[in-house]
């Protein structure tokens, strides 16, 4: 039997499902949702507007605090922007170990996701299980950085740790641990029978669409794009990995479709990939100095005599991280962009979320990993209070302006 | 008459504290079996302490009479229920004339009666998340009454073919499903004691079965709006529940006594303390029972989809309950009787 009526569903701003504060509002017949609305920027923090205040240096730690997972992403980005500008070279052991950080990071953000998806469809002993062997990576980050999140490792140049002997055995052990339970925490993840019931055939993202709307990270890859910023444009030691591929649901057999199940396969591949990432890196470490050499005092001097644009690129665990910066012969970058992977993926919750069920919707918005407040990167307030709308080309026009100015003040 | 009033006022704070404490152990043992720490089994008790000293919010959008008066019709329909199945049960251990005798058809229509309050409750909160538990609340209720009446209809089936009264709780402890059938029988038995372990979750609400809870879809559901006294009695009528079912199950597949099993007597100073020795043995398999039909199966699955739900009963439990009862009509043994 069809009925014609349909109620509003808001889920959001503070719901259980989400960690952040973010608003859908759906339109449902009876269990069916029928459209979707989002509605963004509950948690803008005016990061970029902060980073015009802040020395090259203090940037790198303010921006750490972008997100709380991809806390090595974000500053990696933009170092290597920094970078860029500046044509500073990163020495081997350096980028070797921005490598190893990174994979780490990737480790425990994939295994947080796997963690709070289990926990969205109910599943919540898979949940403690997983939050239960990431700690033993957060362990390994702590004793490597001195922080299980918000590591402080990067600076513009190179790195602030090095990797001793000590460490080098901490993470040996901890890459051990991994490999034996790697077999048996894939087969709960990809074979479980009512995991698979849940998220096979869920929220579809084909790959046309995937590639329209500019999925990235393991959204695109789960719809089978073969898409990686670190085989695309390798950074740091992924130049010396020519076996590295993008993971696919191809790599477990499977034709991908763009569901759930394929974003999950992909992520739990990937946590193999990085902990194979981190072997290599650990057995073809070199020696040598793990940063320029300049304190920060001198780097701050010679980047405020630079002027010009810079970009760095990076893929973080949940897709590409993008930071975009402006250096006009002053102590901070008169202009820095953030580009988080959500940013991107955001877009592809509108596919997703059409012919899906009510208890599908915790899932499939969770699916894409998502980080809210990394992508609120603008608010619009009128002072009377009154409630407008701005279209895409009044806002395409806003943005073009804003960045002119910045880049005319440099260029000239 | 005095005693046995006596008794089922007993009975009554008994299963305050039983049904909280099961409660308690559901969740110290699930913890374990997610290698936490957990809470001190009596934490559900103190949860209902502290939501009696709580402010009691009602919803402006809310259908007043209806929003308070459901967890009162919840919480004591699901007294009558734990009266009903447990009072002829003490008076048969401790050897006193029941004026109950435990009708299966009426604890069938209490059982309904607790949900349909919690749902009309619901509805009448008006918040959405509230009536979509309700809705799903109610595809669970008429998706489980079929299996649940097979179950039911194939024991009284049982039971018929002797000199006892079909459909009383007490004939069941008199004339036990497994000593007086066959090998079709037994086997039967056994496809409706996992009939009814599959139903348990459902009517206790919890995972794969909580759709109506789902606390990361809707938030709570049904409870969403609850607070305070009102939430407290939803809380000890889910208790009372949670211990009458469970004792139902047992009532149905495992009535024996522990004297009846191990043929051993107590006494402390002359008097006779098997009635004591009785009530904790029967608890003991109401736990037992709780455990591995609520706490283990709930730490081993994911929360399914409500058309899932109504697949899996409709057809998969509702054959298995079937195919027992056939079994049971089949049963050559209880033929001959």
């Amino acid at each position: 039997m069809k009925s014609d009526i349909t109620y509003p569903l808001n889920i959001g701003p503070v719901h259980p499902a989400f960690k952040e504060p973010i608003k859908f509002t759906f339109r449902i017949e009876g269990e069916k949702v029928v459209g979707a609305d989002i509605d963004f920027g509950y948690t803008h923090r005016a990061i970029e507007r902060i980073a015009q205040e802040r020395n090259f240096i203090q940037i790198i730690y303010l921006l750490e605090r972008v997100c709380g997972i991809c806390s090595f992403s974000h500053p990696m980005a933009y170092c290597l922007a920094i970078e860029d500008v500046a044509g500073i070279d990163v020495p081997p052991r350096a980028r070797y170990i921005r490598t190893i950080v990174g994979e780490l990071e990737r480790l425990h953000s994939h295994l947080l996701w796997t963690g709070v998806a289990a926990h969205e469809i109910g599943f919540d002993t898979l949940f403690m299980y997983t939050w239960n062997i990431r700690e033993k990576v957060l362990d390994c980050l702590e004793e490597l950085t001195g922080n299980r999140i918000n590591y402080a490792m990067l600076t513009i140049g190179g790195v602030r740790r090095d990797i001793t002997a000590e460490n080098a055995q901490t993470i040996h052990k901890m890459l051990e641990y991994y490999e034996e339970l790697y077999s048996r925490t894939s087969e709960i993840l990809l074979d479980d029978l009512t995991l698979r019931a849940r998220t096979e055939g869920v929220g579809i993202l084909t790959a046309e669409q995937a590639e329209r709307l500019c999925a990235v990270g393991p959204t695109a890859r789960g719809s089978g794009l073969m898409k990686d910023v670190r085989v695309d444009y390798p950074v740091n030691a992924y130049y010396e990995m020519p076996w590295l591929k993008p993971i696919s649901p191809r790599d477990i057999g499977k034709e991908p479709i763009g569901d759930v199940y394929d974003r999950m396969a992909v992520r739990v591949l990937e946590i193999q990939q990085a902990i194979k990432i981190i072997q290599f890196c650990m057995e073809n470490l070199p020696e040598g100095d793990i940063n320029s050499g300049s304190g920060s005092v001198k780097m701050i001097n010679t980047l405020k005599k630079l002027e010009g644009e810079g970009i760095g690129r990076y893929e973080a665990p949940r897709g590409e991280v993008c930071h975009y910066v402006i250096l006009d012969n002053q102590e901070h970058p008169v202009q820095i962009k953030v580009k988080a992977p959500t940013y991107s993926n955001g877009f592809a919750w509108a596919p997703m979320l059409t012919n899906i069920e009510i208890a599908d919707i915790p899932i499939v918005i969770a699916s894409i990993d998502p980080c809210v407040a990394c992508a609120d990167r603008m608010t619009y307030v009128q002072t009377d209070g009154s409630s407008t709308t701005i279209s895409w080309e009044e806002l395409h026009a806003k943005s073009i302006q804003k960045y002119k100015g910045a880049r005319k003040r440099c260029m000239k | 008459m005095y005693e046995v009033i006596g008794v089922a006022i007993a009975i009554v704070i008994a299963g305050v504290i039983a049904g909280l404490f099961l409660k308690g152990i559901d969740r110290k043992l699930a913890a374990f079996m997610q290698s936490r720490i957990g809470p001190p089994i009596a934490q559900p008790l103190y949860d209902i302490l502290k939501l009696m000293q709580k402010q009691t919010i009602i919803p402006a959008t809310s259908v007043r009479w209806l929003f308070t008066g459901a967890p009162l019709i919840a919480l004591t329909s699901s007294i009558l229920l734990l009266l009903y199945i447990s009072l002829s049960y003490v008076c048969y251990i401790i050897g006193l004339q029941s004026p109950v005798q435990g009708d299966l058809i009426v604890i069938l229509y209490l059982i309904l009666l607790q949900s349909i309050a919690i749902i009309s409750g619901a509805f009448a909160s008006g918040s959405p998340y509230a009536s979509i538990g309700a809705q799903r609340e109610m595809v669970i209720l008429m998706s489980t009454e079929l299996p649940i009446a097979v179950v039911v209809v194939s024991i009284a089936w049982h039971v018929a073919d002797s000199m006892y009264n079909p459909f009383a709780l007490q004939s069941l402890f008199e004339y036990t499903l497994w000593h007086h059938a066959g090998a079709f029988g037994v086997l039967g038995g056994i496809l409706l004691f996992l009939t009814m372990i599959l139903v348990l979750p459902a009517e206790m609400s919890k995972v794969p079965f909580d759709q109506a809870e789902a606390e990361t879809e809707i938030a709570e559901g049904m409870m969403v709006e609850y607070s305070g006294k009102l939430l407290a009695f939803l809380l000890l009528s889910d208790a009372f529940k949670a211990l009458s079912f469970s004792a139902l199950i047992v009532i149905l597949f495992f009535p024996y006594t522990f004297t009846s099993l191990f043929g051993l007597s107590f006494s402390i100073g002359g008097y006779s303390i098997i009635p004591l020795v009785e009530i904790i043995f029967f608890l003991g398999k109401v736990i037992f029972i709780y455990s591995i039909g609520v706490t283990v199966i709930r730490v081993i699955m994911a929360r399914l989809k409500i058309s899932q739900v109504a697949k899996v009963f409709l057809f998969a439990v509702s054959a298995i309950s079937i195919i027992g009862m056939v079994l049971i009509m089949l049963d050559p043994k209880m033929k001959m009787i």
